[in-house]
């Protein structure tokens, strides 16, 4: 059974199927740390990271406690205690194209400090697999696990982890030097016979919204006919341009080109009683709630885009 | 310490030797933290930090500023634009959340291609 990464939506879903049944399998039993938590090996990751907290020398050293996983890694000689489930996991995967591995998440919780001495011993369990997923990198399959950390049998952390097995996008390795690339440009919106007239009026630091001239219904997005009576027929009110945030998401990831995460989304309602997309400025992401008071401005995006979005209002 | 309180900014200089020095300390042996060519092969223009080093990074980012007294709870990442040898990732924090002695912050570290982490940790601090 293979998954061809580009082939359908239907042969996606049989493929996670099988990936799905690994959900609550383990990928390790019984590991056992290859070092006992020692100074050595806790100096060099000190000097690695230009971390000089004191906490980590001295006779009552305790370990960085991110060095959590380090404990657990097989290193040059690999790994004995991976479980055969996990193996599988990784079999299917590989024999599907989906052949890199990247980390994306890793979510850490530490109970108690590790010592020099501390021998550690864990199980994890693949906690789920993602159905196929289309990232920057390529498209493939997010696979999380979790494992319970102890030493002397009791519990001293966990540590949850998420990579990504996918098949690398084509590209060519020449493209690379991202940091000289052109600063991205936002999306140019579409501007068509149905809604020219509202970006003629942001052009002129107006916002319209359309009025059905038979039965006086407001609407926005812009549309050629009302949904409420069908007629096609309307003219524009401008909006005041005071509003409230009627709800919201805050944008972490993915991030796309010219966009800088995380930010707030909002759908704003307009005191004439419409709603529309937009983004809120002069408040943090973190700040924007439902209900927050907002007024309309003009924001010039670069020399060919000019944008209506909300400022949230002091107080 | 107070919620929306931040920590000063901390530039971390992405050498080659960083990346290699914090693959190694963390046994992480996969060649595309060691290895140009290898790494070029699978489609990356570089070797690239790994997430170890990125979770070292961020802690150590929180204890220095706390002090050694602070006890780590919690730290979760999400890791974004890959850091690559040559580049600069600037850790930024803010004080999230305040509970008794326990602080949330949340940590961005931005490099000159986007976010290479955004993460929150939770930690004790002394009284």
């Amino acid at each position: 059974m293979t998954a061809d990464p580009t082939g359908t939506a239907e042969e996606a879903a049989r493929f996670h199927a099988l990936l799905a049944a690994f959900e609550g399998a383990p990928a390790a039993t019984a590991g056992r740390g290859k070092d006992a938590v020692n100074e050595p090996m806790i100096r060099h990751w000190c000097e690695a990271m230009g971390d000089a907290n004191p906490a980590y020398t001295g006779p009552d050293a305790i370990a960085p406690p991110t060095m959590l996983q380090a404990w657990t890694m097989g290193g040059l000689s690999g790994h004995s205690d991976r479980s055969s489930a996990y193996d599988e996991l990784f079999a299917l995967l590989d024999g599907a194209g989906f052949t890199s591995v990247v980390a994306t998440d890793c979510e850490q919780e530490y109970l108690r400090p590790l010592r020099p001495g501390d021998t550690v011993t864990f199980d994890a369990v693949i906690e789920s697999v993602s159905p196929r997923k289309t990232t920057k990198l390529g498209t493939g399959h997010f696979v999380t696990t979790r494992m319970d950390v102890r030493t002397d049998g009791e519990p001293v952390g966990t540590h949850r982890f998420r990579i990504l097995k996918y098949a690398p996008a084509d590209r060519p390795a020449k493209q690379a030097a991202p940091r000289t690339k052109a600063a991205a440009q936002r999306p140019r919106p579409v501007v068509n016979r149905d809604n020219q007239g509202f970006w003629d009026g942001v052009r002129e630091h107006r916002l319209l919204i359309q009025r059905c001239t038979s039965c006086a219904t407001l609407r926005f997005p812009w549309l050629p006919g009302c949904n409420t009576c069908a007629s096609p027929s309307w003219d524009t009110v401008e909006a005041s341009g005071a509003g409230t945030v009627f709800s919201y998401v805050v944008m972490h990831h993915p991030p796309f080109p010219a966009f800088d995460p995380p930010y707030a989304v909002a759908l704003v309602e307009l005191a004439e009683g419409v709603r529309m997309i937009s983004n809120i400025t002069g408040v943090p992401y973190d700040k924007v709630r439902i209900g927050l008071p907002v007024h309309l401005e003009f924001l010039r995006v670069d020399d060919d885009l000019e944008l209506p979005v909300f400022r949230g209002n002091e107080g | 310490m107070n919620v929306g309180d931040t920590l000063p900014p901390l530039e971390i200089a992405v050498t080659r030797t960083l990346i290699v020095a914090g693959a190694i300390a963390s046994r992480d042996y996969q060649d595309v933290h060691h290895d140009a060519a290898l790494a070029r092969e699978k489609g990356s223009p570089d070797i690239f930090m790994n997430i170890l080093t990125t979770n070292g990074l961020v802690g150590r980012y929180v204890t220095d500023h706390l002090g050694p007294r602070s006890v780590l709870r919690k730290v979760a990442i999400r890791l974004g634009a890959p850091n690559y040898p040559g580049d600069t990732m600037t850790l930024t924090g803010t004080v999230t959340a305040v509970l008794g002695t326990t602080v949330e912050i949340r940590v961005v570290g931005a490099n000159g291609i986007g976010h290479h982490v955004t993460g929150t940790v939770t930690a004790e601090v002394s009284a």
